[in-house]
């Protein structure tokens, strides 16, 4: 699974660093960004769908 | 002291919500769920003569929807009052809450770094030993019999003090924002010559304390802005006003309210109560919960230019209000919205706004909420309203919360 942020819907909620910060980290502007290539291990599947589920402005998806 | 001085309409009072809302009425803000699911069910979007012709939209589809409309809808003027501020697009008079783009992009980069979350999160000491000694005060009172009040003896104090140590600005002067904050948010049915004298009052208030930062430079935030780089030049000072004006007001009384709001809700649900006093794992998903049943603020918009949305003819320079808090209990966006479920884990509330005017501070002010719930239920676990619902006040205007929160400590 691979998880991704689209930087023109990000306006830096910080949902997701917040609920999975090993998958997200924050920018200096507060802007999103997926750590690493964005690959997902197995036991943080959950919180990534958590975070694309709280996303306030449906930035994150979630990919096979 | 109460010290709640409840603003007086120039309308008079609402007896129809669906033809004639007034968010300035009194029973607006006590009364606003049951007003919001009753215009939900008649009219997705009402209208009112108020304020020269306003707009209420209370679905989360339309809400977003204007959120994300920034040619039809203007964010130059986003408090509804008797008057429209002069100040024109795309910069507005406290920047960038009331700039269009694309001068609010530029804007907005220059205020983003000091609100990030990394920076923001160097306050939480400060935050808790400030909530400390506000309780350490409660505690003595309530341990002699007497009843404390939540919101005036610890919510109010918390964003006021925080935000004029990072401003770098007296903090003697706290009462003093609060009375701003209550001129320009709450008091909106004034005669328009006197909405015009409490901005001139602050004007000159901020002016002041800008020239004392340029007699006096010291590492703040008013500083950073006399220092920082807006298209490659140092901000004039008017400007610089205009940022500050928003820092001052925006951050006070909308976290005030959201800390109220969520110690209401646990003086009024045991269960919940002691659910999180003995599991703190959960806060951070309460806390969100808190945000989205309690959404304190609803923004506004002036209508750009005539258009029909969906069916309502806008005309230039009528308002539109934008609950975010309506939109955020919504049954078509959430399960079960009409409940407050403290373990809510998806939960895609939009209590910070939508879009490109996302909540500037919404780092420090759910920092802020955390820490004031924690410490209040672990200072006290048991505690209930001293005078029942009677005894709450609650806001007049865009920002709702209790103004007054007498509570009994068990």
């Amino acid at each position: 699974m691979r998880i991704h942020v689209d930087a023109q819907k990000c306006q830096g909620h910080n949902r997701c660093y917040a609920l999975a910060p090993e998958l997200f980290d924050v920018d200096d502007y507060g802007q999103a960004v997926v750590i690493g290539d964005g690959n997902v291990p197995p036991e943080l599947v959950e919180r990534a769908r958590l975070a694309v589920a709280n996303c306030p402005e449906f930035a994150i998806t979630l990919s096979e | 002291m109460t010290g709640y001085d409840a603003p007086k309409s120039i309308y008079g009072p609402v007896t129809d919500w669906v033809t004639d809302f007034d968010h300035g009425d009194p029973q607006y803000n006590r009364h606003a769920h049951a007003i919001w699911a009753e215009l939900r069910d008649k009219c997705p979007v009402a209208h009112s003569e108020r304020y020269g012709g306003t707009w209420l939209p209370v679905t989360h589809e339309l809400v977003r929807e204007i959120a994300y409309d920034t040619e039809n809808f203007t964010s130059r003027a986003v408090v509804v009052s008797t008057e429209i501020p002069l100040d024109p697009a795309p910069i507005g008079g406290a920047p960038p809450i009331t700039s269009d783009p694309p001068f609010h992009h530029e804007a907005r980069r220059v205020v983003l770094p000091p609100f990030s979350p990394k920076k923001i999160a160097e306050w939480e000491p400060e935050i808790r030993r400030l909530c400390n000694e506000l309780l350490d005060e409660m505690e003595a009172e309530a341990k002699i019999g007497l009843t404390v009040d939540a919101a005036i003896q610890y919510a109010q104090h918390i964003p006021v003090n925080v935000i004029a140590r990072m401003l770098g600005f007296p903090l003697e002067d706290q009462d003093l924002f609060r009375e701003f904050v209550h001129d320009l948010l709450e008091n909106i049915n004034l005669d328009p010559q006197d909405r015009i004298s409490a901005f001139e009052r602050i004007d000159a208030y901020v002016k002041a304390q800008i020239d004392d930062h340029i007699a006096n430079p010291r590492d703040d935030l008013a500083g950073y802005l006399l220092d920082v780089e807006l298209f490659g030049e140092k901000i004039p000072h008017e400007l610089v006003g205009g940022f500050i004006l928003l820092l001052l007001v925006a951050g006070i009384d909308t976290t005030w309210s959201a800390i109220g709001s969520s110690l209401w809700h646990l003086a009024t649900h045991a269960d919940d109560r002691r659910r999180l006093a003995s599991d703190p794992s959960l806060m951070p998903t309460a806390i969100e919960e808190f945000l989205r049943a309690y959404a304190p603020v609803t923004m506004a918009r002036l209508v750009a230019k005539d258009h029909d949305f969906h069916g309502c003819p806008m005309k230039k320079d009528e308002w539109v209000l934008l609950p975010f808090p309506a939109a955020n209990l919504d049954p078509a966006e959430f399960p079960d919205a009409d409940r407050v479920l403290i373990d809510r884990a998806e939960n895609r509330h939009s209590a910070f706004g939508l879009g490109i005017h996302r909540c500037l501070g919404s780092n420090l002010a759910r920092l802020e909420l955390r820490v004031a719930v924690e410490e209040f239920i672990k200072r006290f676990p048991d505690f209930e309203l001293a005078h029942g619902e009677e005894g709450v006040v609650w806001s007049v205007g865009q920002i709702r919360g209790p103004r007054a929160l007498p509570v009994r400590i068990a």
